[in-house]
Order: structure tokens, then sequence, then C-alpha cells
């Protein structure tokens, strides 16, 4: 992974940069030994590790700003944080540059329960919004597995999601408002308690932008009603084909589940050998399904959807009796990462989205690579919006094993592509996809994205060297050549 | 208004945007024009007239996707997804006839430049929520794309919630892939009698907050609806508990079928209660939905002609305003206060849409950044010029 190469005459300034961030965020708030740093040297995507130039944890929205502008005057990189739980190295520090860590932004700032929303910092957890609110019976819909860490800001500037975005959608769609500062210093306020701000919708263009626009400051959420009952069913099919076609069965017969996941053979086997949650050891296709909302509701489509894997060769169907029953259907799927740790030294977790019809496709070449590349791929996914997890197992201490599973990594994402479909359904491009990036667009694709970037960071200060495989300067960008006295077109029809 | 230019596929809209380019010409860039009275006047050297590059590309129920080209009728959209029982859930609200026009005139791509969403915004999205990818042409004249046909999806900037609501200003797309779901099969509405604005928005708000899953909560004309979707028995078994949640609420209660509660929700989604009020200035306000009484009392008491209905459970709120030479913009952006809402002139003469900004004036440095957002798609202002100005 080529990073950008460090400037050395920032490195020069550093002792001044330090003392710049400490006039304006005094005492503790700025690390600058190496033993304070280390903590921040990675983040999930642990493989890349990179000191910072710099730590800065800033506690209020002016000290923020105050960074960023002092950033943009100097001509100094920053790298926002959160909880530093990103799968695709978002929030990796770069060498050159200040790491402006948000988890001082700690506080729930207002819960309003009529209006069914909350405004909070963006380093509260995910988990940590639900757990202000469910004694009142609410919850924040979605749930990435790192929810219990991850910030609420780094869901925003990924757009996270979970297992039950079919549902309840992503980050983008459960948000209301944001407040962010600009390079330039500035505050702006997107949305509010309010439903679709006017004007050009900046705040789903930054839900997912992954750092490299703004700094959010503050998020409004929106709240809902826990679901009154929820069950899970069990269903095991002798093919994989036969798992694949009952999602697709059970979505063409009108239900969407609040869940739908999919493990296969060795996923199945890994998971029950590490939790022993009773999963079927004799099936190629594993589908969790669950069905959340009224009493009456779930067991009316409980009821249709056990019908319709048995009509499509289920073997096994289990239906969760109790509470206790469904936590331990998923307790299966929720360790599979850590199961396969188990059988591995090291995995690599990929993230593509594929549409739900060519699921046994690409799994079939996916197994057709492994042979290739001579490393297992073990896979459960979302199966319900086609996201796929891929597991690659390799073992790091062996030469040459992590560039293989890197290139075997590389192929899986090219063929989610080739299928129509894409390189990340939800932990981002990070530094991770960079360099894939060209296999989904073209050119002026990702130039139309780099001048949007412009439009935020002319001198793209922040977070450098993320999502975009070749940066070009944004008066480049922006240059037009008109071609004066072209010939009309005599083919368009015109009136 | 010089010539109106009709391709017929992606690569002929590409050539007319380049020759505009060359030619330094402003375009009107249109779908089958049912929305032209709303927003600011233009005055553009041509038309662009996308009708000619229509038709449904692909369907896939059991993927929950359909990708269509951009002058696609709405109509045969939701034609087609209603022959395997889905439906956009953002229900597209048909303005045609509270613009002066016919109904059912629009397309797909058209509304989801205004970002518009019926009564179940509340539980389904906007139409921002189900665009999913795109492609077309930018004011350099580059064919471009971004996002795709799969539910999720992060990779690169989702540039289609930026085009969702840009009213035609930033590219013009020749092609949308589109998330759509399964109609309900039965709905039911409980609709409650007696009650004042400030006692409606506090039944949807608790109806709101409530696990019976309510997808449209109005008040209009002195009822007030919760509406209730689903399979019958759910829809059944919500209904009652409904019932019993919010007895006492109000002098009584009465309860609408399938076809009735169609009915009423597609008059709430089409404004139809002012689209027979042929002179009034109609205004479409966003708040926080426990505000939505205050900001009509607020312009009531300047304005005692005001009529208003409210829909998503009160934070959106119609307003229809006597004639006036500047629409009352003052008085309704001045009740808006401190709620953080807005407010959008939908209907008015040309020009009283002339005289006031028709969509909320945004803060010094919002508008600067949209300024720039816009100069990174268009730069030299050929699409819809001054349309959101």
């Amino acid at each position: 992974m080529q990073m950008p190469p460090l400037d050395p005459a920032i490195l020069a300034r550093r002792s001044e940069i330090v003392a710049a961030l400490r006039a304006i965020v005094p005492g503790e708030g700025v690390i600058d030994d190496l033993d304070g740093m280390r903590p921040y040297e990675c983040d999930a995507l642990s493989a890349y590790r990179q000191m910072p130039l710099v730590v800065v944890l800033p506690e209020t929205v002016a000290q923020v700003a105050a960074i960023l502008r002092y950033c943009q005057d100097s001509g100094v990189k920053v790298v926002p944080r959160g909880a530093g739980t990103s799968l695709s190295g978002g929030s990796m520090p770069v060498g050159d540059a200040i790491l402006l860590g948000m988890g001082k932004f700690n506080r729930v700032i207002e819960i309003d329960y009529a209006n069914r929303c909350a405004r909070v910092q963006p380093g509260v957890t995910n988990l940590g919004i639900t757990k202000a609110v469910e004694h009142e019976g609410f919850y924040y819909a979605p749930d990435p597995s790192s929810q219990i860490a991850c910030s609420i800001g780094g869901n925003v500037a990924e757009n996270s999601g979970g297992v039950h975005c079919l549902k309840y959608g992503l980050t983008t769609n459960n948000l209301l408002g944001i407040e962010m500062v600009l390079m330039t210093g500035e505050v702006v306020r997107l949305g509010g308690k309010h439903l679709d701000a006017e004007g050009y919708d900046l705040m789903g263009l930054m839900t997912g932008s992954e750092g490299l626009l703004g700094v959010v400051t503050e998020v409004t959420v929106r709240l809902l009603r826990k679901p009154s009952t929820a069950r899970a069913v069990l269903l095991g099919f002798p093919t994989e084909a036969g798992a694949a076609d009952c999602v697709a069965a059970v979505i063409a017969s009108g239900i969407i589940p609040g869940g739908m996941e999919m493990m296969d053979a060795d996923a199945i086997k890994c998971a029950e050998a590490y939790v022993g949650a009773g999963y079927p050891l004799d099936v190629e296709g594993l589908l969790i399904v669950e069905l959340d909302g009224p009493p009456v509701e779930v067991d009316y489509l409980v009821e249709r959807v056990a019908a319709i894997a048995r009509e499509r060769g289920a073997t096994t169907v289990r239906v969760s009796q109790d509470e206790q029953e469904r936590v331990l259907f998923w307790a299966g799927r929720k360790a599979a990462f850590p199961a396969v740790g188990q059988i591995s030294p090291d995995y690599m977790c990929l993230d593509g989205s594929v549409p739900r019809g060519r699921l046994v496709e690409v799994l079939a070449e996916m197994r057709a690579l492994s042979k290739q590349h001579g490393l297992r791929v073990v896979n459960v996914f979302h199966a319900g919006d086609g996201n796929l997890h891929p597991l690659i197992l390799f073992d790091a201490n062996d030469a040459g094993q992590l560039e293989k599973a890197e290139a075997f990594g590389t192929d899986i994402l090219r063929l989610c592509v080739r299928v129509g479909g894409v390189l990340t359904g939800e932990h981002g491009v990070g530094i991770e996809k960079r360099d894939l990036m060209v296999e989904q667009f073209t050119e002026i694709d990702l130039d139309q994205q780099m001048r949007v970037k412009c439009a935020f960071d002319p001198d793209h200060l922040l977070n450098p060297g993320k999502v975009f495989p070749k940066l070009r300067r944004c008066a480049e960008l922006g240059r037009l050549v008109v071609h004066q006295n072209k010939i009309p077109f005599p083919d368009i029809p015109r009136f | 208004m010089g010539e109106t230019m009709r391709p017929r596929d992606a690569g002929e809209l590409r050539q007319a945007v380049e020759w505009a380019l060359s030619e330094g010409a402003t375009l009107d860039v249109r779908g089958t024009g049912s929305k032209t009275a709303l927003g600011r006047p233009m005055r553009c050297d041509h038309v662009l007239d996308l009708s000619g590059i229509s038709g449904i590309v692909d369907y896939a129920p059991e993927e929950l996707v359909v990708t269509l080209r951009a002058g696609t009728p709405i109509r045969e959209v939701e034609a087609l997804l209603a022959q395997r029982n889905q439906m956009l859930a953002f229900e597209p609200p048909d303005l045609g006839p509270l613009l002066g026009g016919e109904a059912g005139q629009g397309t797909l791509v058209g509304t989801i430049m205004g970002n518009w969403a019926g009564p179940r915004r509340l539980s389904a999205g906007a139409a921002r929520d189900h665009l999913l990818g795109f492609s077309g042409v930018n004011g350099r004249g580059e064919a471009f794309k971004s996002g795709g046909r799969v539910m999720k999806n992060v990779t690169g900037y989702d540039l289609s919630k930026l085009l969702a609501g840009s009213w035609g200003t930033l590219a013009v797309l020749d092609e949308v892939s589109v998330k759509v779901l399964p109609a309900p099969d039965q709905t039911r509405t409980l609709v409650l009698h007696g009650l004042d604005d400030a006692a409606a928005v506090k039944a949807m708000c608790a109806a709101m907050g409530s696990s019976h899953e309510v997808s449209g909560a109005a008040h209009v004309e002195g009822r007030t609806a919760l509406r209730l979707e689903g399979v019958a028995p759910s829809v059944e078994a919500r209904l009652k508990g409904l019932r019993e949640a919010l007895a006492g609420v109000g002098t009584r209660q009465e309860e609408l079928g399938t076809l009735e509660s169609r009915a009423f929700w597609r008059e709430v989604r089409d404004v139809a209660p002012f689209v027979s009020l042929a002179d009034a200035i109609v205004w479409k306000i966003s708040c926080p939905p426990t505000e939505g009484p205050a900001v009509v009392a607020r312009i009531a008491a300047q304005r005692p002609q005001a009529r208003a209905f409210y829909d998503w459970s009160g934070g959106l709120v119609w307003l229809a305003l006597p004639p006036s030479a500047d629409g009352d913009a003052g008085i309704v952006r001045g009740a808006l206060g401190a709620t953080g809402g807005h407010a959008t002139l939908v209907r008015a003469p040309e020009a009283v849409r002339a005289a006031v900004p028709v969509f909320q004036p945004q803060a010094a440095a919002l508008a600067a950044l949209a300024g720039r957002v816009k100069e990174s798609f268009d730069p030299k202002r050929l699409f819809n010029p001054g349309r959101m100005g």
C-alpha cells in the first residue's frame, strides 16, 4: 500500500506545528510523544501502521474550527478520527499530517421523543445512542458489528450499515441533521429536526465521504420505536443455490425481513465449533432470517418464510421459540469472524456488494479463485442486500502470504464489479480499496468526484491518500477548454 | 427561447451539451415539463427535452431495483411495478393539478430532481433515499456515472444524494436505478375527529412513537388520520392497539378501509385540498413536527385567511395564502423563527416567484459552499441557471 511521500518541509516544521496546536488546545489535548501517540498508529485495518505527525484532541467546536483554519492557512494535512474502527484504513494516520481525534465529543446533547430524534456529539458510540433512549422503548437503527465501539461521527463518515439495513436503511437514511466544520474554519449546519433540508443535499454527500470533505461536530439522528417482537428462523439447504433461491423468493413474495444472513459450509462449521449455536452441519448454505414487528405479524411471516423455504428444499427449518434461542441463532453468525480466527492465524475481510441474482455464480467463481491462489475463503454475508463478506485465510508469518491474500482479494472485488456489483458495500474505500477504484469508475467519473472534493478542500489537506487512486490538483481539474465553433450536431432532433 | 433539442439516447444527449458548451448557451432541462411552473423563473437560450430518452431498461423485482431512462413517465413506472405488487415507497406526489396542469404527466427523474416524497416520507424516506445510481452528462459535456444497482454501496461519494433535489442544475441524467419495495396488502386508516391543530399533532407524534408502525400521519380539515399498512392480521392487530391507545382523544374515531384509505392519502399526497383554490399562493413548510401548529398560528395571526393542513406528523405544513405581490414570504419565513425549518413557494404567479426566493435562503457559508459544488459539476452554469436561486 503506497501512501503519498512525506513532505520533508512539514516534518521540519513539526515543533512549530505542535506549538501552534498547543495554542489552540491547551493542556493534555496535544500529544507529541511516541508512547502517547502509539494508540493512534492504526485503525481496525491493523495490517497497516503509521505514526502521525502529532495527535490533537479538541473539546470544542471552536477548537476544531481553529485547527482546520490553521491547517488550511499553513498547508498542513489533517486526518480526522472517531473511534478508529475503520476496516478500510479510513482513519489511518499519515506521517506528515495532524491526527484530529474527536473522542472528547462524547455527549448526548438532547433527546426529543416527541420529534423522535436525538442530538449527539460525534464521539458518542453507535450503541451509546440506543443505550440513552432504550429505557423509553426507542433505539437507533443502523447497527454495524462494531457498534459497541464505533462512533456516530465515524458512522456518518463511512455511511455505516449493519445486519438490519434492508428494512431500516443505512446511516444516510437515519440522519436528520449534522453540524460540520469546513477547512476554512467555517461552521455549517445541514438539516436539523425537520426533514429534507433545501438546497443541495450536502448532508447526503457528507455521509460516506470518508472524512475527506469536512469534520462533523454534531449529529441529529432519527430514533425508532423498538419493534415489539423479533423471531429468527434458521434454514439449512443442501445447496448454496437453494439458499440463494430462497432469499430471492422471500423478497419476491413481498416480505422484507429485519435481517437475512447467509453462511457457507465452512463458515457454518467454524461458527458451530466456536459457539455451539446448534447449526446443522450437513448443509451447504444456512440462512438466518429475522422477522420483527407486532407479535401477530411476526408469527404470520415466520410461517410464510418457513413455507417458502420448504418449497425450496430446505432440510432444516427451525424457528426460535424464545428470546434466548433467537440470540443463540445469531451468536454463531456474530462470532463468525473470531471463529475463523480460531482456524487460521490471520484472515482478511472483504466487503463487495453484488446483485443477489448473481450470488451463486459469484460463490462458485470465488472457489475457483481460491484454488488458483492456494488460499481458503470462508463466506458470510448480508444476503438480503447482496453484501458479501468473504474471509480469506492466510498466515502473515509465512512469507508472501499477505501479498497472495491481497491479490486474491483484488480478484474477488474485480469479480464483484464484473457482475454489476461494487467494491464496497459498507466498509468504505479508505486506503484498502483505493487503487481498485479504477475497476469501477472511469477517469471522468473519478475526476467529477475529485472536483466535488475541491469544492470543500481545494488543497487536498483533509484525510490525504484515501479513496482516490491518483490525486489531481484542483486547478488542473477545474480547467475547461471550450472548443468554439463546434459543428452543430445535425443528428439531434431540433424544433 | 431558441430551439428545443430532443436527444434520443445518451450519445446525442452528450452531443447536445457539448454543443451548448461551445456556444455558451444555457439550457432549460426538462422531462415532460410538468413542473416548469415551480422554481425561480428562468430565461434560457434553448430547451433540452429529455422525453425522447425514455423506457424501462431493466426491472428485477426480486432484486428490488428498476433501471430506467430519464424521460420515462412516472405512470409507466408505477404501472410496471404494480404488475409485480411493488411500488415506489416514497409515494411520489402528482402535483400536476396543483400547478394548474393535468394529472399523471411527470417523469420519475423529474420527481427525483425535486426530491419529492408523499405521506410515507416518515417511514420510507424521500426520493433521495431510493436513488441507487445514475449516469448522465455534467456541464463540461462529460458522460459520467455514480452509484450502482445494488442496495448497499459506499464506493466513492454518494452523488445520487446531491443529484436528488438539485432541480436539474448539476447534471443532465440519462439513466437511473431506483430502489423499489413490495406494496402493502392492506391499508387502513384510523381517523380522529374533533382535534385542534395542537392536539392533533400531539396525537400524531404519540402514534408515530408507538410500536404500531404508523406509515402516514396527517391532519386535514378537522380529521386527524393515521395510516397502517401491511399484511392483514398485522394491520388488524395494530389498528386495535392504536384505537385503544388513543381512546378518548378527540370526539370520535372512524375507520377507513383499504380503498377509502388509498383515496384519502392520495389527496393528502397531491395537495388536493388546495387545488380548487385557484388564486391562492401555496407554500410547503418543513419543520420539526411539534413546531407545526405554532408556525401556522404565527402566520395566521398576521394572515387570518391562511389555510393549512399537516402531513408528516405535523412536520410538513401545506399553507394556502391569498394572492400578494411577495407571497408573504417575510411572514412565512419569519414564522419559522428558530425552528431550523424551511419554506418553499410551491405555487405562485411567475412575477411573485421572480420577486422572492422560491427556496429557503441559506446562511452565507453554506450558500458559498453550495455555489462551489454547483461549479464542480457545471462551471459555465449551463443547466437551469437561476432555478434554485
